[in-house]
């Protein structure tokens, strides 16, 4: 496969496909232009987000001497997919892989309770801010803030200090504490900023009805704000998921090790095992983007639920 | 919990409790998790930024007041370490945001084949920055890069171009790096936030005669604007900070190029054993990050959101 | 399509609910149980846990003590070279349970600086490079073991060896990891230039370049790692040792760096890129860069560490197998060959509670039998291993040009302000090859800031 003709080809806004969206509107050749502009532009955007991965799947497939042909010959000669049996299911033997199994598991627990603990937290912190009144609201939301912008180098030795005294390094429990804080204030700013979209009628409408505050926010702004929600937990997932400096200073075994972490074991002291990066590296992108295509339809819901889709 | 005695309230009679009290126990959650965790470091980095700790001499840390912050503001090595966090800064949230409301408005169009892009939009955010970096710096390879490959072999360049070599080039790579792993970001989140708006505003607009783009200026990003706020502030203050890609792609280089203040940070902190010059670094570096935020702020009320 | 209305939705809600439940009570479950014994413990871990079992079965000796080592990822000697050597140190000492943590190299400095900075106590034997012992002795990370040292560890290791074991004359670590960097050549395109024999001075690696470039098979005929890191230091510490450079630094803490050898390798450097014979993207290669670039078949002549033999010659990943030889690093007038210490040696903490026991295993993973199990990867320190035929078979060419050598390492300086002084010269370097500065004027700003790394 070359980069040219991604397996997005065929989808290429040919007239047919543009028309048979918009098929409940009268086909003017304005329409069709646009569609045409919207496709080739979803193409477009296909590609430049699929070309630099590409390469990272042909890294993990071919032999390195294939890589280094030039004229470079984009389809590799010998295609092996030794290195993704290895890394999942291969020998006991290999500790590399063994860690990195195990950094799958760690990571998974760790990002999903992170997004749990900040969502949960973060979104009633998050309502408050958008919807009630009361002293020091304002320098309140910008303290929280503060607290994620000085930078990890300068907080990484007070907290490998803390979690040491709490007899609690190396555990995936130290991570999850280190990563929900700094992911609350995130969540506690973006939520507010999703509910303040949120036309308060809806809120009142709520209120006449009998709910509480937090009746009000379960039934009224949650579903509403679900794609938000949804984004929201994302972001949190994949900042834990991604996280590496705490995660290398925190963790020693394989009980607490995370991907990053495991993923920067494979470079060696003056070598990168290329091949193998870029297989984990696709191995690593895999859940995130079964959640994102599990959760993609939900992101785009909310008010809009019900109109037409695509 | 108080939170469950809130959510039942005994029938439309019983006394609500006062907004005060309802935010005490929403915002305490939050603030237990954040504050329980940071205060403490944050308190002792402030500390330690007002002495000479290094930890080549043990035992001796007199206390220097505000000497680390003058030596860091009197350094060039500092100021050019900042200039070049404030040119990465401005240029990725540009590029990150501008690209992404545009991929956030494609998604949001009733096309064919939608999920595929809304589910593949995430890979490169999907991917550790880990990885990121090292496949970009396959790809920017002088000698072997995939980049120089495409380049070559449609005839846009003639010689292969090293691109992490030259000064004139090597910000501009990890730049882009930086743009196509958080462009997805800023897309999603501004996608989300366009559910939120009102589809009938359009209708009633264009039967007043609005085009697509007066729609897009007058009613989707003034309503936009609360999650466009949140997310200039989030990549601004993690593109000031960045670290991970920039070490890994180019080390800070050539000659210093690409060496933004967190990288100076880490050189000075980290590898030089100089924790009071580093915990003063990381105070200047959140200074910085809540100037820009104010700057922001001010230019929001300005265009009178 | 027609997307499901509230009621649908409220589902998805409830889902999410229940997931982000399960999602806390894993995280619970996997926090209290985590505790360092419990989950699952590393192989490593659990074979020397294995083999100080079956040893105490065997002979009950002294009480049972477990020591944490912080070692590295790497070819040799591996995670599995490890737990061999540890499995055959247990026979003696299976009271020993050895806990072995490896890292990425580049996470090294940090976590021993984050472990010790932090109070101490996490690790009782630390894997050090070359240029870090002054400052952790000078930051008290670190035991002296100068009279520790058994008499044939003495005579039978490389001299040269030591000197990145040691600060002021006295021993701080064990040496475990012997490396310098030796002078690769493309067999071929030399001998198509007219070359017949690998140059033996920087004169004529020059010459030679010339030759290969006039040839036109390759744009360029060098490349080198110099990117802005430890790396660009390595290849200019050891040109410069070659042009009568081998000291940074004078007794009184005066620059030396700025005349001489030094200069003179700065300015060499900068004449090969000036007269492109060297790839400008030399200038963001590290030295795993080099070895692929070598391996494309494009480049004709390079330094490098003695790994990278093995790799620019094996068929999955290089382009021209079989073809890339190693000869001794050249030198220039009366120096015959130069090379750059890259050793690695084992140092006991400060802050362990077994420092005894910790020497003890040191001394057997450096010894020359834990040695000699893997030479394809790396080359030993003991003289003997380079006169048994057995050892040096697989690749006498390289034993060869080890064997010179080795000889004649030069150190980075061995000063408790190195750090600051490689990071203002890694700069300083690179700007004189940019061409922003002269080379005399990049190197004499380093000079004038040199008494503020000292204070």
């Amino acid at each position: 496969m070359t980069i040219e003709q991604g397996s997005s080809g065929r989808t290429v806004g040919s007239p047919v496909v543009a028309t048979a969206a918009i098929h409940r509107k009268p086909i003017t050749p304005r329409r069709v232009a646009r569609a045409t502009f919207l496709y080739a532009g979803m193409v477009v955007a296909l590609l430049v987000v699929v070309a630099p991965f590409s390469w990272l799947v042909i890294s993990s497939v071919a032999d390195k001497a294939d890589l280094l042909t030039k004229p470079l010959e984009w389809i590799p000669a010998h295609i092996s997919f030794g290195r993704f049996v290895d890394l999942t299911v291969g020998s006991s033997v290999d500790e590399t892989a063994q860690g990195f199994r195990a950094a799958i598991m760690n990571s998974m627990v760790i990002a999903l309770a992170t997004t749990a603990v900040g969502m949960l937290v973060g979104t009633l912190a998050a309502y408050a801010f958008a919807r009630l009144r009361f002293p020091g609201r304002s320098w309140m939301i910008l303290a929280f803030m503060a607290t994620t912008m000085l930078p990890p180098i300068a907080l990484i030795l007070p907290l490998f200090q803390i979690m040491k005294a709490l007899g609690i390094t190396d555990t995936p429990l130290a991570l999850i504490i280190i990563y929900s804080s700094f992911v609350t204030p995130y969540v506690v700013w973006l939520m507010r900023g999703y509910i303040e979209t949120i036309p308060r009628d809806l809120d009142d409408a709520g209120r006449v009805d009998g709910c509480s505050r937090l009746g009000v926010l379960w039934r009224v702004i949650i579903p509403v704000a679900t794609p938000g929600l949804l984004s929201t937990a994302l972001l949190a997932f994949l900042l834990a998921w991604d996280e590496f400096l705490y995660a290398l200073v925190i963790t020693q075994s394989n009980a607490s090790k995370t991907l990053p972490v495991a993923l920067n074991d494979f470079i060696g002291r003056y070598g990168v095992d290329f091949g193998r990066l870029a297989t984990g590296g696709v191995i690593a992108a895999i859940p995130p983007v079964l959640i994102a295509f599990a959760f993609q339809r939900h992101i785009v819901a909310g008010l809009t639920a019900g109109s037409v889709k695509g | 919990m108080t939170a469950g005695t809130l959510g039942r309230p005994r029938g439309r009679q019983s006394k609500p409790w006062p907004e005060t009290w309802v935010a005490a126990a929403f915002v305490a959650p939050a603030a237990l998790v954040v504050l329980l965790v940071v205060v403490i470091p944050l308190a002792r980095a402030a500390w330690m930024s007002l002495f000479d700790i290094e930890l080549t001499s043990p035992g001796v840390e007199p206390f220097v007041g505000l000497q680390n912050y003058i030596t860091q503001l009197t350094n060039t090595d500092f100021w050019d370490s900042v200039s070049k966090a404030l040119f990465f800064t401005g240029v990725t949230t540009a590029l990150e945001l501008s690209l992404g409301l545009g991929l956030a408005m494609l998604m949001d169009q009733p096309l064919r084949f939608r999920w595929l892009l809304r589910s593949i939009v995430i890979l490169p955010w999907a991917l550790p920055t880990i990885v990121n970096a090292l496949m970009w710096r396959w790809i920017d390879n002088g000698t072997y890069g995939s980049l120089n490959a495409l380049l070559a072999q449609t005839g846009v360049i003639h010689d292969y171009v090293p691109w992490l070599s030259q000064d004139s080039t090597a910000m501009w790579m990890v730049v882009l790096a930086d743009v196509w792993k958080m462009t997805p970001f800023c897309a999603i989140l501004i996608l989300a936030g366009l559910q939120g708006i009102d589809r009938e505003l359009f209708e009633a607009a264009r039967v007043d005669g609005a085009g697509s783009f007066q729609i897009f200026r007058r009613i989707i990003v003034p309503l936009l604007t609360p999650i466009i706020l949140v997310v200039v502030v989030l990549r601004t203050m993690e593109a000031f900070k960045v670290f991970d890609i920039i070490w890994i792609m180019t080390g800070g280089g050539p000659a210093n190029a690409t060496q933004t203040v967190a990288i100076y940070a880490y050189r000075t902190a980290y590898q030089s054993y100089d924790f009071g010059q580093g915990a003063a670094l990381g105070y200047l570096i959140a200074i910085f990050i809540m100037l820009l935020a104010a700057v922001y702020l001010k230019l929001l009320r300005r265009t009178g959101a | 399509m027609i997307n499901g209305p509230g009621a649908r939705r409220g589902m998805l809600l409830r889902a999410s609910v229940v997931l982000m439940a399960a999602a806390f009570a894993a995280a619970g479950c996997s926090g209290s149980s985590a505790s360092p014994s419990a989950a699952q413990p590393s192989a490593g871990a659990s074979a020397s846990a294995a083999a100080a079992a079956s040893g105490a079965a065997a002979s009950p000796a002294g009480e049972a003590i477990t020591l944490h080592v912080l070692l590295m990822k790497q070819a040799a000697y591996s995670d599995t070279d490890v737990a061999a050597m540890t499995a055959a140190f247990n026979v003696d000492h299976p009271n020993v349970t050895i806990v072995p943590e490896f890292v990425a190299y580049d996470a090294l400095h940090d976590k021993i600086v984050t472990a010790q900075a932090g109070g101490g106590g996490v690790y009782d034997l630390i894997l050090v490079d070359t240029p870090w012992p002054a400052e952790m002795v000078k930051a008290g990370l670190i035991t002296e073991i100068t009279d520790k040292i058994p008499a044939e560890f003495t005579s039978g290791v490389f001299d040269a060896a030591w000197t990145a074991a040691k600060y002021n004359g006295k021993i701080y670590g064990v040496p475990w990891i012997n490396d310098t960097k030796f002078f690769f050549y493309n067999e071929k395109l030399l001998t198509d230039a007219g070359i017949t024999a690998a140059p033996k001075t920087w004169d004529e690696v020059e010459a030679d370049a010339k030759a290969v470039k006039a040839k036109g098979e390759v744009k360029y005929p060098l490349i080198s790692s110099w990117k802005q890191a430890e790396a660009v230091i390595c290849e200019w510490t050891q040109i410069a040792a070659a042009m009568g450079g081998s000291e940074f630094v004078d007794a009184q803490g005066n620059a030396l760096f700025n005349q001489g050898g030094g200069l003179a390798a700065l300015k060499f450097m900068k004449k090969l890129i000036d007269e492109g014979l060297v790839d400008p993207a030399s200038l963001s290669s590290t030295e795993d860069d080099v070895n692929t670039a070598m391996a494309t078949g494009q480049y004709a002549m390079t330094l490098n560490w003695t790994y990278g033999l093995n790799v620019m010659n094996d068929a999955k990943s290089s382009k021209v197998p079989g073809q890339i030889k190693v000869a001794p690093s050249p030198g220039e007038g009366s120096v015959v060959t130069s090379g750059v210490n890259g050793g690695m040696s084992l140092a006991v903490t400060t802050t362990s509670k077994h420092p005894a026991e910790a020497l003890q295993y040191a001394l057997f993973l450096a010894s020359e039998k834990s040695q000699e199990m893997d030479v394809a990867n790396a080359l030993p320190m003991w003289k003997a291993s380079f006169d048994s035929a057995d050892v040096t078979k697989n690749n006498p060419t390289l034993f060869a040009a080890a064997k010179v050598q080795f000889t004649g390492l030069v150190a980075r300086p061995v000063v408790p302000y190195y750090t600051k002084l490689s990071n203002a010269l890694q700069a300083a370097i690179q700007e004189a090859l940019l061409g922003k500065k002269t080379p005399e004027q990049a190197l004499n700003d380093v000079a004038a800031q040199l008494p503020t790394f000292q204070k």
